[in-house]
């Protein structure tokens, strides 16, 4: 019997172990790919004798001095962090006041527009994008980075509403009742009081506003048609593609420098992500 | 003004406009789609003109497009099925704590968190006409023939498998933290307790624990079926709809239509066979909303 019952628990390890690896495997592999392709040399990576898990000749930079030097990847990275530097600007300046009306001011109906927005999550840009072209065409932003920089917030800023209520909801109301019977109003409270003790909530809206810029797809590939206005998501998987010639070297290391500092970051601020999509469902 | 007056101006005031930018951004545009469908606009066309259904009549009577609406159901029901046991298998074996979970944690992660476009850049690459790592695999073992390898993106039925499974493989780490989180959240009394009376791994999960994670497991489907009905970055990048407008799908079809074809009408007529969806999945997830609430 209780030999059975250690076989069973080995049994059961064992298949723990082998259903992460599997996953581990199957999830993470192409990014082991792009930095097994990263650093192989030319003739080592078209040579379909060499096996490809393993560096044959020895590691190059090549790659990534060529993405560096002789591609507009660099001049994307800027892009990428202007507009999401003005999108996060935009977001926080709309978003804040409005999240905090919402769960403080309005009363009940504050939590009705709650929902109306978090609807709007569901609307698409593929659904969209149409229309947002010619009103992109009418603001004459068509072909500039501002295009995004314009309509990115039409979904960041229903998002982090919805994350920053869920988060005002969480301070005591008392905190703000003693304020304002000391003398200040409700808007001083919520500059000198709210915000400093919501700096990690805030900063959560940062990241994810960032991310989100970062991940976007559809709507840079519709509105900007210059190579050197895109941003990476776009610039990388479409421009880095020389006729059909894929240099897939610098191909793989623009992607692997695009994501990581991505991923990292996204990881430290994961669980407050997950409560802004759970909420209601889990308590 | 009185305080009490100021106080009535406050709360419009800072939420009017952050709603006033979305529905600029938002609401304009979704009925702008509307109009559009039933006008006969085209990139700097100026005047509008009321067509009627006639677009959708042209949409309806073109057979890529009634294959982009097949496809994309294959595509989100074939991946969120994938997505859904694949998710439910990894939270479960993720829940407790085991040396090294975290960075376990983030490689599984990283499929959702890097930009879409780049990872499916990256399968393009394992899945290479020439030199695909799969292939050389293949071959070593000689399960395929060493001078025809399949071609992974340019048969149709392989194609649309590697779209759906590069979706699944996007899509598989949201779906495992949301259900992680069920999981953190079920009280841990209960599973122990029926642990004790001798209840079995299988019987516990089925009959006590999978019924709590329902709202939970919910909630990752419906976004789920939304993130991939609505997408068309995976297929784009992967194959652009091709061999043969195989593997396009419909928001696909409406960036080639309405974009590149300049014909914003269609394309948009194309967009609005994803809103009765859309709607669905709306109602059923303010049902689970409201439940949640009320329980």
């Amino acid at each position: 019997m209780a030999v059975g019952l250690k076989a069973r628990q080995g049994f059961g390890r064992a298949v723990h172990v082998l259903v992460l690896l599997f996953f581990s495997v199957a999830l993470g592999f192409p990014f082991y790919w792009m930095v097994i392709t990263s650093f192989k040399q030319n003739p080592d990576l078209y040579n379909l004798k060499n096996n490809p898990f393993i560096f044959n000749m020895k590691p190059t930079l090549e790659h990534v001095t060529f993405l560096f030097r002789e591609t507009l990847f660099l001049r994307w990275l800027g892009n990428t962090l202007f507009a999401g530097i003005c999108v996060v600007t935009i977001t926080l300046l709309l978003a804040v006041p409005a999240a905090y009306a919402l769960t403080r001011i309005t009363g009940r109906w504050g939590g009705h527009v709650g929902i109306a927005i978090f609807l709007t999550y569901l609307v698409p840009p593929t659904l969209l994008f149409i229309p947002l072209s010619r009103i992109v065409a009418l603001l004459g932003l068509q072909d500039t980075l501002w295009s995004i920089i314009v309509v990115y917030p039409s979904f960041t800023i229903p998002f982090s509403i919805w994350l920053l209520m869920g988060f005002f909801k969480s301070i005591p109301r008392e905190l703000e009742d003693a304020a304002m019977v000391d003398g200040l109003t409700r808007f001083q409270a919520f500059l000198k009081l709210v915000i400093p003790i919501s700096v990690s909530g805030i900063l959560t809206v940062v990241i994810f506003t960032f991310t989100l810029v970062t991940q976007e797809f559809v709507y840079a590939l519709t509105f900007i048609s210059s190579a050197s206005h895109q941003t990476v998501g776009v610039g990388v998987p479409i421009y880095l593609v020389r006729g059909d010639v894929y240099y897939w070297g610098s191909l793989m290391a623009a992607c692997l420098i695009s994501a990581l500092p991505i991923g990292i970051l996204y990881n430290l601020f994961l669980d407050r992500f997950i409560a802004g999509f759970t909420v209601g469902s889990v308590k | 003004m009185s305080a009490l007056g100021r106080q009535r101006w406050l709360g419009p005031a800072m939420f009017l406009p952050a709603i006033l930018y979305v529905v600029a951004l938002v609401g304009v545009p979704f009925v702008l789609a509307f109009l559009y469908s039933v006008g006969d606009v085209k990139v700097g066309s100026v005047g509008y003109h009321f067509v009627g259904l006639a677009n959708f009549k042209s949409v309806l009577q073109s057979p890529t497009f009634l294959r982009s609406l097949r496809n994309s159901f294959v595509f989100t029901i074939a991946s969120q099925v994938l997505v859904l046991l694949g998710a439910n298998i990894l939270a479960m074996a993720l829940k407790n704590v085991f040396p090294g979970r975290r960075f376990v944690r983030f490689l599984i992660l990283l499929p959702w968190v890097a930009p879409v476009s780049i990872g499916s850049i990256g399968w393009k690459w394992i899945l290479d006409s020439l030199y695909s790592v799969i292939n050389w695999v293949l071959i070593r073992f000689h399960l395929v023939n060493e001078f025809s390898p399949p071609m992974y993106l340019g048969e149709p039925k392989l194609a649309m498998i590697s779209v759906i499974l590069v979706h699944t493989w996007h899509m598989l780490p949201f779906a495992t933290v949301i259900i992680l989180a069920g999981w953190t959240a079920i009280p841990k009394d209960i599973p122990e307790a029926a642990s004790v009376d001798g209840a079995r791994f299988f019987r516990r999960l089925f009959q006590i624990e999978l019924p709590m994670m329902l709202p939970i497991i919910n909630v990752a489907v419906l976004f789920g079926v939304i993130f991939t009905f609505t997408d068309m970055t995976v297929v784009y990048i992967l194959t652009r709809g091709g061999p043969y407008d195989t593997t396009q799908v419909l928001p696909s079809q409406a960036f080639f239509t309405g974009i590149l074809g300049s014909d914003l009408a269609e394309g948009a007529a194309i967009s609005l066979f994803l809103v009765p969806l859309l709607v669905v999945v709306a109602w059923l997830m303010l049902r689970t909303a409201h439940k949640a609430e009320v329980t």
